[in-house]
Parts: C-alpha cells; sequence; structure tokens
C-alpha cells in the first residue's frame, strides 16, 4: 500500500535549556490508526503532543498533516483543520457547568455551523455529547460547576470537549490516568466507537494492560528518543522495552 | 421560646425565568424588579435633582460607563489600568472633529465612539498577547505617554487645550443621552456575557490555553471585547468634551483609571450591575465630601478600606444574595 500517511513526524526535536525532552524524533501516522504512545515519566510524550498541537515551538524538525507542513503553526489553527488533543492535567472551566463548557468547542469555527447558530441548539449538543461519553442525564450531572467534579468526571468532560471539534485527529494525553478501573472499563468503549466511526487516534497511556488491547501500534519513547516502533504484541514482548520500561514500572 | 433564623432560597422555579413566573404576580415582580429599578430610578431622579445634582449625574453616568467598561474587560481576562486612554481618545477625537473639521457633535459623538474604540484595540493589539499584570502595566503607561505627545509636539492646543466647541442643544438633553447610553450599554453588556459569544469570553479569562484548543482565536475575540469596551469609554469621553466644551490633557488624568477600577471592586466586580452601582455610591460620595478640603482624601480612603474589608466581594454581590434567599425567624421546639 502507498496511501500517504495522515501524519508525519520527521526528526522533530525539542530542547529546554539543556534538557532534550524530545531528541529526532519520527514517525508516521496512517488514516484511522489507533497509536500508543508509552515511556517513563519525563520521556518526553507530552512535549510531543505539544508540538504536534503548536502548543509549543519546536527547536528543529517537521509536522505534516494530509500533505501540509503545520510546524510551528497556532494551536487554533492546527484544531481547525482537524486536529484536537484532551490535557494530561484536565483544564475545564472550572467557574462553568460542565456543559457549558461544551458550548466553548462547539463555538469553534470548525464546528459552529454543524452546530446551529442558535444558542438553545447548542446547550442541546452539549447535553448529547456529555451523555455520550457517561454524563448520566437522569442525575444532572452535567449542570454541575465543573469545579465541583470528581475526577472521572472530569475526564470525561476532557474528552467530550475533544470530540466535540469533530477532529479527524484525536490525540489524548493520559486519559485513564487518576480514574478506576471500572471508570476506565466503561471510557474504552466509547474509544472504540469512535475509532470504528473512522477516527484516527494517538493515545498516550500509562495503563498498559488497556492500551495493549486496543492500540495497533505502539510506540515508546525513552528521554525523548525513540526506541521501539511496531505492533502493540512485538513491543510488548521486545526486551529493549521491558529494560527501559516494563522493568522499571513492575518491579 | 427559642428563634433560630431560617434561610429559604427563592429555588430555580422562580429564577429559571421561564413561564412559570407569568403565574403569579409577586414573583414577576421579583424578576422584573431588578430590570425596572435601575431604568426607572435613573428617570426619576433625573427629574427630581437641582441643576447642581444633576450635574453630578452626569459624572456619576460616566465614571459608570468606564466602571463597566472595566469590568467587560476584567471577564475577558483583561485587567486595564487605563480607562483613562479610552476616555481621553474619544474625547480628543470629538473635539478635532468638532474644532478642526466642523463636524455637528450629533455626528463626532459617534464618530468618536467608534474610531475611539478602534485606535484604542489597534494600540493595544501588540500587547494583546501580554496577561494580567504586564498587559495592565502597558493600559496605564499608554495614556500617560499620549498626555506626553500632545506636550512636547504642541499639537491639538498643546498644553492649553481646545476651547469653544459645540455644546448640546439643552442641560436635558445633555441628561436624557447618557442615561440611555448608559442603560443600553449594562443591558447591552449584560446580554454580551450571557451569549456563547461572552461564554468564550469568559472561557478566556478562565483558562485561554483551553479556549486555544477549541480553535479558537483568543487574540481575536480579545480584540473584539477590547473594541467594545474601548467604544463605550470613547463615548463616555467624546460626550464630556461637547457638554464641558473643551478638551485638554486632564482627559487622559489618571482619575478617569482610577474611579472606575474602585466602583467595579466596591460594587463588585463580574456582574456590571455592581460596577455600575459603586459609581452611584463613590462619586456622590466624593462631591458630599468636597467640604472637607484637604481632608477629603483621607476619609475618602477611609471608607474605601471599610468596605472592601467589610464586604470583600463587593456589595452587590451581597445583595444578590440577599435577593435569593429571603430569612426568617422561626420557633424552635423546646
Ligand atoms: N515547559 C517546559 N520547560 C522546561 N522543561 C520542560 C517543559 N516541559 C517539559 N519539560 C521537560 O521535558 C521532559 C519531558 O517532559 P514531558 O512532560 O514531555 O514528559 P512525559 O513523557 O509526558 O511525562 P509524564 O509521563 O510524566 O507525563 C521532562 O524532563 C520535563 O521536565
Ligand atoms: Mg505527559
Amino acid at each position: 500500500m502507498s496511501a500517504s500517511p495522515l501524519l508525519n513526524v520527521s526528526n522533530l526535536s525539542k530542547y529546554f535549556g539543556g534538557v532534550k525532552a524530545v531528541n529526532a524524533f519520527s514517525f508516521k501516522l496512517m488514516e484511522g490508526e489507533l497509536l500508543g504512545f508509552i515511556g517513563p515519566n519525563g520521556s518526553g510524550k507530552t512535549t510531543v503532543v505539544n508540538l504536534i498541537t503548536g502548543f509549543v515551538k519546536p527547536s528543529g524538525g517537521e509536522v505534516t498533516y494530509r500533505g501540509q507542513n503545520i510546524t510551528g503553526w497556532a494551536p487554533y489553527k492546527i484544531v481547525r483543520l482537524g486536529i484536537a488533543r484532551t490535557f494530561q492535567m484536565v483544564r475545564p472551566f472550572y467557574q462553568l457547568p460542565a456543559f457549558k463548557n461544551m458550548i466553548i468547542p462547539l463555538y469553534s469555527p470548525r464546528v459552529k455551523g454543524m452546530a446551529g447558530g442558535k444558542y438553545g441548539d447548542r446547550d442541546a449538543i452539549a447535553l448529547d455529547l456529555l451523555e455520550e461519553v457517561g454524563f448520566e442525564r437522569d442525575s444532572f450531572v452535567a449542570y454541575k460547576i465543573a469545579s465541583v467534579l470528581p475526577q472521572g468526571y472530569l475526564k470525561r468532560l476532557e474528552l467530550a470537549k475533544g470530540i466535540a471539534l469533530q477532529p479527524d485527529l484525536l490525540i489524548l494525553d493520559e486519559l485513564f490516568s487518576g480514574l478506576s478501573l471500572a471508570e476506565v472499563a466503561s471510557i474504552v468503549p466509547i474509544i472504540e466507537k469512535l475509532r470504528y466511526g473512522g477516527m484516527t487516534i494517538i493515545m498516550i497511556e500509562h495503563r498498559l494492560k488497556e492500551l495493549f488491547r486496543i492500540a495497533d501500534r505502539v510506540i515508546v519513547l525513552n528521554f525523548g528518543e525513540k526506541i521501539a516502533d511496531g505492533l502493540s504484541k512485538e513491543v510488548m514482548e521486545s526486551d529493549e522495552v521491558k529494560k527501559a520500561y516494563l522493568g522499571s514500572e513492575e518491579d | 421560646m427559642k428563634k433560630r433564623k431560617e434561610r429559604i432560597d427563592r429555588g430555580i422555579k422562580v429564577r429559571s425565568e421561564d413561564i412559570f413566573a407569568l403565574c403569579s404576580w409577586r414573583e414577576m415582580l421579583y424578576l422584573s424588579s431588578p430590570r425596572l429599578l435601575p431604568i426607572v430610578g435613573l428617570f426619576v431622579l433625573s427629574f427630581v435633582l437641582s441643576l447642581y445634582w444633576q450635574k453630578v449625574l452626569l459624572s456619576v453616568s460616566v465614571i459608570a460607563l468606564l466602571a463597566i467598561s472595566w469590568d467587560l474587560l476584567a471577564q475577558s481576562g483583561m485587567v486595564s489600568l487605563g480607562q483613562a486612554l479610552f476616555f481621553g481618545m474619544g474625547a480628543y477625537l470629538a473635539a478635532i472633529m468638532n474644532h478642526y473639521w466642523g463636524w455637528s457633535p450629533f455626528l463626532t459623538i459617534p464618530m468618536a465612539t467608534i474610531f475611539g474604540g478602534l485606535f484604542c484595540t489597534v494600540l493595544l493589539l501588540p500587547v494583546l498577547r501580554l496577561r494580567g499584570i504586564y498587559f495592565a502595566m502597558v493600559t496605564l503607561i499608554l495614556p500617560i505617554m499620549l498626555v506626553r505627545v500632545i506636550e512636547a509636539t504642541r499639537i491639538f492646543g498643546g498644553t492649553e487645550g481646545i476651547s469653544g466647541l459645540t455644546p448640546l442643544p439643552s442641560r436635558w438633553f445633555e441628561l436624557y443621552i447618557i442615561i440611555v447610553a448608559l442603560l443600553a450599554a449594562f443591558f447591552g453588556f449584560r446580554r454580551l456575557m450571557g451569549s456563547d459569544f461572552g461564554l468564550v469570553l469568559k472561557g478566556i479569562n478562565d483558562n485561554d490555553r483551553s479556549v486555544m484548543n477549541a480553535g479558537i482565536n483568543i487574540y481575536w475575540f480579545k480584540a473584539q471585547a477590547l473594541f467594545i469596551a474601548g467604544s463605550a469609554g470613547a463615548f463616555a469621553g467624546a460626550f464630556m468634551t461637547h457638554v464641558y466644551m473643551f478638551v485638554g490633557m486632564p482627559v487622559f488624568a489618571l482619575d478617569y483609571s482610577i474611579l472606575p477600577i474602585a466602583a467595579a471592586i466596591v460594587g463588585g466586580a463580574g456582574t456590571f450591575a455592581g460596577a455600575m452601582f459603586g459609581a452611584f455610591l463613590l462619586v456622590p460620595l466624593s462631591e458630599i465630601l468636597r467640604g472637607l478640603g484637604g481632608l477629603r482624601i483621607v476619609f475618602y480612603g477611609l471608607f474605601l478600606v471599610v468596605f472592601i474589608v467589610a464586604l470583600p466581594e463587593g456589595i452587590f454581590h451581597y445583595i444578590q444574595r440577599k435577593y435569593n434567599q429571603f430569612e426568617r425567624w422561626v420557633e424552635v421546639e423546646k
């Protein structure tokens, strides 16, 4: 197959002073793939996401999306092309009710036309989206101010804000961290549904068991460099990875 | 017999502002009175006040306009220390159009409003990226710089200013034009911040990276908020220029920056009503204290401190809470 990749990252680097957070990192992502990113704490996963989504300007290298060079673009422009991301540290609008949080992505030029011009329409879409990610409608939890919501709901809200943008590529930065097993189990089907709906997804995870089960491919980062890239099963069993990552984690 | 204070929330039914409210006169009155109060109050005031206090009402309205303009910016994540920039810009633009080009006030005031807002936005465009205190510093410095430019280059009358400008038709006209403008801005701003557009502005204040991450160009939204707030301030300036029939460097004075902020803080920021309320308290107070001469500023400062310590949330938030809940004494069984 000679299809061109959806996302092509080549030689991407970011230095913070002397720290090489990301060093000559390259990978290709095909449309419809579910790619996992793993690596020890501080190995540069979040920095890669920030570089792709424009929140951090690279020291070197290139990011192309659908053949277009988007290196160093402003975040909002990258979102408009169809790349959405969630934050590892949830970033809700704490003073607003959960469903009003959703209005802001729904107001984005990317979806504004689709989401109806009127005020009331957007509220309804917001509530529907929140229900999809597990805000039970009967409980009225979607009307609660974000600052009183527990972590589980804040993570779901973060996911819903990403989905609201109707992205072609969705990047989830440690969506599962801080969640209980039961909560993770309830979110996994949501992600699988998105993926079978045709969305390309990158998942950064420390929860390896869940990740290996749903990812097609996994990339392993260590000290800002790629040390493995392959099918989930292969990566899980490679010695290099066990040494750098799994070994130190599971002792 | 023991008594205890019971606090009753007026409940979602009334506050939801839907058709339930139409079921009883009491609830309709409850809902409409906060909206009717400023409208009726202002018009009644304009009738009963003496000439001197009508003049005070003019300054109150001007400061109130600057205060709600400040509040709009603050709610959008921009803390301005330079409301005088908007005021002075509008004032000078109106004077220039009137003095050099001979335009009537009916043209200069609207034009100065629009272009004043526009020029201020353009001036502040390069610093929209700055946040918090850095943005505030620039807004503080700009009006001071403009004064020095006028002083040094002697343009627009230099230190003398421009006098002999066309007055407005009558005292009543002056009074009603500013009252209508203030009410329009007040209700307009409240509606704006309640809309999805306003939600985005509040989102920028709360968490600008998250707004960026929603595919929204926050600088474009900040610029729009700046234009709206700047225009309101410029209107106040243009209006006062024609009331005084004079413009000079004092229009960029610190008073026009500090007084609106004091009003918004004492009244309660974030609701516009608080800012307006604060202006209606502080400006007349400063007039009453005029008799004290040199000690005036001391009493004024003391008053500010007492209020801020006693009600740090602002007077309006306190009233709002009392409005949404009522308290009564009930008997407690022994
Ligand atoms: N803004 C910054 N300034 C300076 N150093 C930074 C900055 N952001 C990240 N770093 C450094 O870059 C390295 C990679 O950090 P990054 O957050 O990308 O790791 P991570 O793989 O996401 O880790 P975790 O699993 O803990 O989330 C770390 O050493 C970190 O200290
Ligand atoms: Mg991270």
